[in-house]
């Protein structure tokens, strides 16, 4: 077996070290009934071509989106990754270390973090940020229980307008720490008011912007009637190339800012593993989650990172910990960062720009086609159509015709009847006006 | 007059009239190392002998400070949430941690006096 | 002889390097983008213009800046790294190459399911594996994490016992057990209790029973054990845990001691998380992204979270949503999508390459490397407990009593030898311990050499006159030991430019 270096001498030599017969009796503690009960129908060691084989044919039975035009979104979206990227994530010494426990010996993955966590800082317009969670819906679980902690309420309200997968993971921790949690139906036609909804007796409040339906939002107001009543404003982002041409949240009065990473760190990946970014207040540091990492000096006086404020963590504070995170998403964040580091302010206003431009083209090609209704006025690289009839069947039409032609909203909310008709449509800069054309005419050929 | 007494969680409790003044004990100060934080009850607030009053952190270790007897918050010490390497310098003087309003006195009784406490100690350390 | 100094501040190869925010070329980028096409804007009044901070910086300098970085880490690539409890097992490439695969790596969770069949399949062959290895019901593969993994075990013993109307509020945990235990228990809403440990280091089963009772929610264990022991008495365990009521959680940290060799369905355990990032080779990458399944018992399969892979008629299907096509008992979400999908690949890249002969293989040698560690560091170390051990060896500091030297100092002695510390101070119920896990991945020669190295900073201790010495290591490392209390008391958790940065500092002072 090709990763296993001992050799049957070695065994030997080092049986007659420890002093034993065989390997079989360092395992003498466990229980003999289960060692023999012991049976699996699996297969035994392959090659290396037989695996690549076998998983070359597996990956060939998806259709990938290089192979189809594609303007898929609803919370994770396809970027182009600049060749550096993948080469810089692939470095051993990144992609094989652990959490950076020892310092001395970590400094790289600690300044990377530390230069993460000043990066994401900077296009939420927070004052500090952690270093990373698992993705954009568990740091939206976590950023309410942080919100419970700090004003130690136990009510959230979620907007409409936020991902159903941030308020589906939501929901579900919060349930279990008897946090009541209000959601609001979903808001495709921007109907909502939530300012009437603030009182006393909310934690926070949870919105997203660009909305789950593409809309813009600008919670100002809002934030300050929070203030006022002393609830959080959460603000989540599911596409953060979106910050390099929108307000960013933390000027509009943001308390905590959580943003999935996924589209600038790398490939989709069917929609795993993606990161989490996490900035707040410098007020609330001691309340929030996840790993920190800050500047310090070594005895030698020279400039060095380290891992800090640990006790509010689980290993120190154990069942008083402010999350049990440990693993985090430590790799998916570094990409993210050296993508944002490749494309610095410059390219990163432009990257935006070029996406909105691509999702204006289409979205004024969609306007003219008969039966096709764009909701959103505003709106950055992505948008809700409506559709004469279920979104659903035009998908699959499309599928068949070649085209990923977006995502219909009854797949996240089959029982909401409003919805059936409803089309998420993202356009990105890998899409090209060719792409385009050829999904417009796809959609008239199938509506009409 | 007042008096010290000590608990088993190495708090000590300096006594005028009925307003206990309470922190933690060289010992304590000693085993957590340098102290990077405190966070102080706000005045006014109840609390039960044994509940929790305080924390206090160093860079490897958290705790609670417990109040050593029932009373009302009458003042926390603010200035440690700037300075809470005082704790480490002068933890019975300047690195005080709350004044409580004693609510029974006879609480005091269920405490240490400073020999009892250093007996305590000495087990401790057998 | 001193050691020269340098104008740069470089030391040979050690190549200091600056934040990529003092590099900033205003202006400059390392990505050309193609032209943009004449549009009309539709931002409103959301768009926004003004400078962000953002640095700018070419290819060539942004190349440099992280490969400078890279070399200032220790990893599995470049050593040894016996950290116990993280299982630091080699990564295989063959696992990175198959997950760029465009079929895995260019495809959106939510494609038509017509176009994913390959990658439903690819997860319900790592679910395949996983509930074939340890012999249980089913498993919840979205959990991100182990310790999100514990979560979601938890969660469904909650369910479970909501849907029963029992409302038990207590989890016990043993002392040694990771902090995760404690803090997931009480995001679950339970109170923890903690299980005392007899003298060799394993649950003290009559103490357990005592401790059982009509309000005890679950029991969590951790095996192989925190101190790198089996818990001979697991059967007996569960049956004592099951007729309370209880559910048995075992933490699966561990998991690659006994990969291949026993299913821990036979032993009674009703939930176990399995850190893929572990015993499946997938890469920590410096702190994730790790992936956290949780295999289920039949009790606790029903209450699993969306999503779920099913076989229906056409195909693979997905169930994604809680209570409205599962029959109503799941008890929700745990994150998005349909999981840690590029983790998967890898770990089944890994799985069908060591194949189940392999992995029993893999095991077997992880058991003999610690033993023959435990073996040979006896020579000079104070072994915690008597042998044989699991996959990790613990040791205790009773051989540094009286030498001035620590736990710590030994750890970062060992990283001027060039070998990453083991895990220390953990378990807390080893004084001073010192808990190393080679893994199955290294060869006879590098345990010799870590050996070698270990022996000479035990003698050089127990002879006295090296304390000053032991404190001031390492010597040799890209950084000498950092101030945590500077960066604990004061934190500096971004850079700031200059000018900004000196302010709030006086501001603060």
């Amino acid at each position: 077996m090709r990763y296993l270096p001992l050799t049957d001498s070695n065994r030997a030599d080092m049986l007659a070290a420890i002093g034993a017969n065989s390997v079989d009796e360092l395992f003498r503690d466990l229980p003999k009934s289960a060692l023999a009960s012991a049976q699996f129908d699996l297969p035994n060691t392959q090659s290396e071509m037989e695996v690549e084989r076998a998983l070359g044919a597996m990956a060939a039975k998806n259709l990938n989106c290089g192979q189809a035009p594609s303007f898929l979104g609803a919370g994770n979206y396809r970027h182009h990754t600049p060749a550096a990227l993948d080469y810089i994530i692939q470095r051993g010494e990144f992609l094989t270390a652990y959490t950076p426990y020892q310092p001395e010996i970590s400094q790289g993955t600690l300044q990377a973090i530390y230069e993460f966590q000043t990066q994401v800082a900077l296009i939420t317009g927070m004052e500090v940020a952690n270093a990373s969670m698992y993705d954009g819906a568990t740091a939206c679980s976590e950023a309410v229980g942080m919100a419970c902690r700090v004003t130690k309420r136990n009510k959230a309200l979620i907007s409409g307008k936020v991902h159903p997968h941030y308020a589906d993971v939501t929901a579900t921790s919060m349930k279990f720490l008897n946090v009541a949690v209000e959601r609001l139906a979903p808001d495709p036609f921007n109907l909502e008011a939530l300012i009437g909804r603030v009182g006393a007796d909310l934690a926070c409040v949870v919105v997203q912007t660009p909305g789950f339906f593409g809309h813009l939002g600008n919670y100002g107001a809002l934030a300050a009637v929070c203030r006022a009543a002393g609830v959080l404003l959460i603000v989540c982002v599911t596409d953060p190339v979106s910050l390099g041409a929108l307000v960013p949240p933390g000027r509009m009065g943001a308390d905590i800012v959580v943003v999935e990473g996924q589209s600038l760190a790398g490939p989709m990946s069917f929609g795993g593993p993606g990161v989490g970014l996490f900035a707040t207040r410098e007020k609330y540091i001691r309340q929030m989650p996840g790993r920190l990492v800050g500047e310090t000096t070594d005895e030698d006086g020279r400039r060095g990172w380290v891992l800090t404020l640990s006790t509010r963590e689980q290993h120190i504070r154990r069942e008083k910990a402010t999350s049990n995170i440990c693993t985090n998403s430590g790799l998916i964040a570094l990409a993210f960062s050296v993508h944002m580091t490749l494309l610095g302010e410059a390219g990163f206003k432009r990257l935006a720009k070029l996406n909105h431009a691509m999702a204006t083209i289409l979205a004024e090609k969609l306007e003219k086609v008969p039966g096709v209704c764009v909701l959103p006025t505003s709106f950055f690289n992505e948008f809700t159509v409506e559709l004469a009839i279920p979104a659903a069947d035009v998908v699959e039409r499309l599928a068949k015709r070649g085209v990923m032609g977006g995502i219909p909203v009854s797949r996240f909310y089959p029982t909401y009847p409003e919805g059936q008709d409803l089309l998420l449509v993202t356009a990105t800069e890998t899409n090209t006006t060719e792409d385009i054309d050829t999904f417009v005419g796809a959609l008239k050929e199938v509506l009409s | 007059m007042s008096q010290i007494r000590f608990s088993k969680d190495h708090e000590w409790i300096a006594v005028d009239g009925d307003v206990g003044t309470v922190g933690i004990t060289q010992y304590a100060q000693n085993r957590l190392g340098d102290i990077v934080f405190i966070e102080v009850p706000e005045a006014g607030k109840e609390i039960k002998a044994g509940g929790e009053a305080a924390v206090v952190e160093s860079v490897k270790a958290a705790s609670e400070v417990y109040a050593p007897v029932s009373g009302t918050i009458a003042e926390g010490n603010g200035a440690l949430v700037d300075t809470p390497e005082t704790v480490n310098t002068d933890p019975q003087g300047d690195g005080w941690f709350f004044k409580i309003k004693i609510a029974d006195v006879a609480e005091l009784d269920g405490l240490m006096d400073q020999a009892a406490y250093e007996a305590y100690l000495a087990e401790l350390d057998a | 002889m001193t050691k020269p100094t340098t104008a740069s501040g470089h030391k040979g190869l050690q190549l200091e390097q600056e934040l990529i925010f003092e590099q900033d070329t205003q202006g400059t980028t390392a990505v050309d983008l193609p032209h943009i096409l004449e549009y009309r804007e539709r931002l409103g009044e959301f768009a926004c213009e003004d400078a962000i901070g953002l640095p700018g910086l070419s290819e060539p300098e942004v190349v440099r800046h992280y490969t400078r970085l890279s070399q200032k880490n220790y990893s599995i690539d470049s050593g040894f790294y016996p950290l116990g409890s993280c299982t630091m097992k080699h990564n295989p490439r063959l696992n990175e190459k198959m997950a760029r695969l465009p079929g895995f790596a260019d495809i959106h969770p939510f494609q038509p399911i017509s176009t994913v069949q390959g990658a439903f399949e690819l997860i319900d062959t790592c679910a395949h594996w996983l509930t074939e290895l340890t012999g249980m019901a089913a498993v919840a593969m979205s959990p991100a994490a182990g310790a999100h993994g514990e979560l979601c075990g938890l969660m469904c013993i909650k369910s479970a016992h909501d849907a029963a109307g029992s409302t038990r509020s207590v989890v016990l945990v043993p002392d040694s057990a990771h902090g995760t235990n404690p803090a997931t228990a009480a995001l679950c809403g339970y109170m923890v209790e903690s299980i005392p440990a007899n003298e060799e280091g394993r649950v003290d089963i009559e103490a357990l029973k005592q401790r059982l009772s009509p309000n005890i929610a679950a029991v969590m264990i951790t095996n192989p054990n925190t101190c790198g022991l089996f818990e001979r008495e697991c059967i007996a365990i569960a049956e004592a845990v099951h007729a309370a009521g209880a559910f048995l959680y075992m933490d699966g940290a561990n998991y690659n001691a006994i990969v291949g060799r026993l299913r821990i369905g036979d032993l009674g355990v009703d939930a176990m998380h399995i850190n893929l990032h572990k015993t499946f080779s997938t890469p920590h990458g410096g702190g994730g992204p790790g992936a956290g399944p949780t295999v289920l018992s039949e009790a606790l399969a029903p209450f699993a979270p969306v999503p779920m892979v099913v076989r229906g008629p056409a195909g693979f299907e997905a169930e994604e949503h809680a209570g409205f096509d599962t029959g109503g008992q799941s008890f929700g979400r745990m994150k998005g999508y349909h999981g840690q999908f590029g983790v998967f690949v890898r770990a089944v890249a890994y799985m069908m390459s060591m194949g189940v002969d392999g992995l029993k293989q893999a095991s077997g040698d992880a058991v003999l490397n610690a033993n023959y560690l435990l073996a040979r560091l006896s020579e000079e170390l104070t072994p915690a407990f008597p042998g044989p051990c699991m996959h990790e060896a613990v040791f205790n500091d009773r051989f540094l009593k009286g030498t001035g030297v620590t736990t710590l100092d030994i750890a970062k002695a060992l990283i001027d030898e060039g070998f990453h510390p083991p895990t220390i101070y953990f378990p807390l119920v080893v004084h001073g311990a010192l808990l190393m896990e080679p893994t199955e991945t290294e060869s006879k020669a590098v345990l010799d050499q870590f050996v070698e190295s270990m022996l000479h900073l035990a003698r050089k201790a127990k002879a006295g006159g090296a304390a000053e010495e032991f404190q001031a290591a390492p010597q040799l490392a890209p950084r000498r030991r950092p101030d945590e209390t500077k960066a604990a008391r004061k934190p500096v958790l971004r850079w700031a430019p200059p000018d900004e940065s000196s302010a709030a500092r006086q501001a603060a002072e």
